[in-house]
């Protein structure tokens, strides 16, 4: 892989994310609801309406609202938040590292119990541990991130209550940090009580996350590795008589990762799209909760900033995965 | 030895599940239909006094109430049975209208090619790039709440899945010996389209077509459980479980009833969906 490449990608992020900036603010306008109608309290007059309006550039055409709007965002400036009279930046990253960690717990879980279920399948294929991993990921095909969220509130937050169910930390933790990432930060403080907590917050949320990704994981490395199984190379490795699990893993694994490295971005993406909702299930402070508030306030300012994080959200994660897939495949390595 | 057996057992459990899934759909149908003389109660009948009654495997349950009531005292089993009309109008409407208008973009894409198919192709992969979850919610926000919004919103998010299925396939079909003999015995373009290569997409579409009736069943329960869906007082699965999540820690069954109903809608569609692209592909039939 090398660094022209990876230029002409960041190139061409330039326009996707153009293009979803001019969507998302035209759908916005086009439609009818008034957001300042919500914002004002009984009684205002025409004239406070009117001056609210022009407070918040509301008056002009929309091509002007959208090139006065760009170019302040290209300054970094995505504008005041217009229910919660914050900077939508600062409120933003005030709440991103949140997501980030809990979006981030999600993939390496899905990866881990993804890729291990996938390794039992093939290990004992035509045997009951295959069937039970078909089982668990025709099931999760089935049950979406939400409901199992939700049930895994009822389980273990009320039938059988291990867990917090809501809110990222203990609201009686005297908190000290000077960071929003609170899992790094705690961790490097070695404060690992505040750690155990912030695990035992996440712990739900984040299962919940990665379990349709860890079905998709599952299903698509066994297929691959079932296939590569039959390879001469790996007739060679087992004529060599090396054991089973090295084989499987230290020869097998590697190949058969590729394709399902290539399926990963998009599925990463349902990832980052399923924070919305679980983050609003279990009460978590991130922007995927803030989003559904925005949405319900209709407070433009802020769903447009949020809109613009998750794509360069996914914009960042597709581009490593991109990456990594070129790392791994010699095919196209070197182009 | 063992791969006769085992895709004989393959096609055998296919069937099975493709008969499961279409009777449990075929019941939930019924009980959309028929579910005013079903309910026991009004659905949006509120009985103050008798609040999160049990159902009836716990103590303190009423028998008028089989499954228990909710916080207003609405009977649980009643807004089950008529969410279970919301459901199934929303998945068979939305998930029709997503198949058209993404069967006709990827056929005419895959036939035509040239800047048409460029369009199209672009479209998708702009669409995709959209979190699907976050992009209903904003839509409905934007069209405003209620039924013929969440299917809107579901049509504008999921055609591109049968676009880009659709697309391919005719992209394959059109390369078939059986396509340059129709043309060559002079069929019309728009003859060989709708005649020989649509046919030939059919089983493909059918099989997506159930799956996306599962998919609307959720979506139309996340609108409803983010209440962006229809108004609040109707009954609606992902109503009764946001309801049920806010007193959660009193009364666990009012969440956990719908949520099982979603499970077992989406599990037929997807046994449906799955057997019958069993039965239908030539290829795996054998």
């Amino acid at each position: 892989m090398s660094f022209p490449f990876l230029l002409r990608r960041l190139v061409l992020v330039i326009p996707t994310l153009i293009g979803v900036s001019i969507i998302v603010f035209v759908l916005l306008r086009v439609v009818p609801g008034d957001p300042i109608m919500m914002m004002i309290p009984p009684g205002a007059t025409e004239d406070d309406i009117d001056h609210l309006r022009q407070l918040y550039g509301l008056d002009k055409p929309i091509l002007e609202q959208y090139l006065v709007w760009f170019s302040e965002v290209l300054k970094g400036d995505f504008g005041t938040s217009i229910s919660l009279r914050q900077d939508v930046v600062e409120l933003i990253l005030s709440r991103l590292p949140a997501t980030i960690e809990l979006a981030v717990a999600a993939m390496f879980i899905s990866v881990i119990l993804g890729t291990s279920l996938a390794l039992i399948g093939t290990f004992w294929s035509n045997q009951w541990p295959e069937t039970i991993v078909d089982g668990f990921t025709g099931l999760n095909q089935a049950i979406p991130d939400f409901l199992w969220g939700l049930i895994f509130i009822l389980a273990f937050g009320v039938l059988w209550p291990l867990l917090p169910v809501s809110g990222r930390i203990d609201p009686r933790i005297n908190l000290d940090l000077v960071s929003q990432f609170y899992i790094v930060e705690s961790l490097i403080r070695g404060e690992f009580s505040v750690f155990l907590t912030l695990i035992k917050h996440m712990i739900m949320p984040a299962i919940a996350l990665a379990l349709p990704l860890t079905a998709v994981i599952a299903r698509s490395l066994k297929a691959s590795l079932r296939e590569t199984m039959t390879q001469d190379y790996i007739r060679m490795a087992q004529v060599k008589g090396f054991g089973p699990w090295r084989i499987l893993i230290v020869e097998a694994l590697r190949n058969a990762m590729i394709p399902t490295v290539a399926l990963s971005g998009v599925q990463f993406n349902f990832l980052l799209g399923g924070t919305v909702l679980i983050e609003r299930i279990f009460s978590y402070p991130g922007i995927g909760n803030m989003s559904i508030g925005a949405v319900i306030d209709r407070d433009l300012p802020l769903i447009q900033g949020l809109i613009i994080t998750f794509a360069i959200l996914f914009i960042v994660t597709n581009l490593v995965i991109d990456m990594s897939y070129r790392t791994l495949n010699p095919r196209v390595r070197n182009e | 030895m063992s791969e006769p057996t085992r895709s004989g057992r393959v096609h055998l459990s296919s069937l099975v599940r493709t008969w499961l899934g279409g009777i449990v759909i075929g019941l939930l149908i019924l009980i959309a239909i028929f579910a005013p003389w079903i309910a026991p109660h009004d659905p949006l009948k509120q009985d103050l006094f008798s609040g999160l009654m049990a159902p009836f495997w716990l103590d303190n349950h009423d028998p008028a109430y089989l499954l228990g009531t909710d916080s207003l005292g609405r009977d649980v089993l009643s807004r089950l049975i008529y969410g279970t009309q919301i459901a199934l109008v929303v998945a068979f409407i939305a998930a029709s209208l997503a198949a058209l208008l993404g069967t006709v973009l990827g056929l005419l894409a895959g036939y035509y090619g040239g800047w048409l198919d460029t369009v199209v192709s672009r479209l998708v992969e702009i669409w995709m790039a959209f979190p699907p979850v976050l992009l209903s919610i904003v839509l409905v926000a934007v069209i405003g709440t209620g039924l013929h919004s969440v299917v809107i919103a579901i049509v504008i998010i999921d055609w591109t899945r049968f676009c880009r299925v659709v697309r391919a396939e005719t992209l394959v079909q059109r390369e078939q010996e059986y396509i340059s003999s129709a043309v060559s015995i002079g069929f019309e373009r728009w003859t060989i389209l709708w005649r020989e290569i649509l046919p030939n997409v059919l089983p493909l579409l059918v099989t997506l077509l159930t799956l996306e009736m599962g998919i609307a069943v959720i979506v139309e329960a996340i609108l409803s459980f983010v209440g962006l869906s229809v108004s609040s007082d109707q009954a609606t699965w992902g109503g009764l479980i946001q309801e049920g999540r806010q007193y959660v820690h009193s009364a666990w069954w009012v969440m956990s009833l719908p949520m099982i109903c979603i499970i077992i809608a989406v599990l037929a569609f997807n046994a449906l969906g799955d057997g019958l692209r069993t039965i239908l592909d030539p290829v795996m039939r054998k």
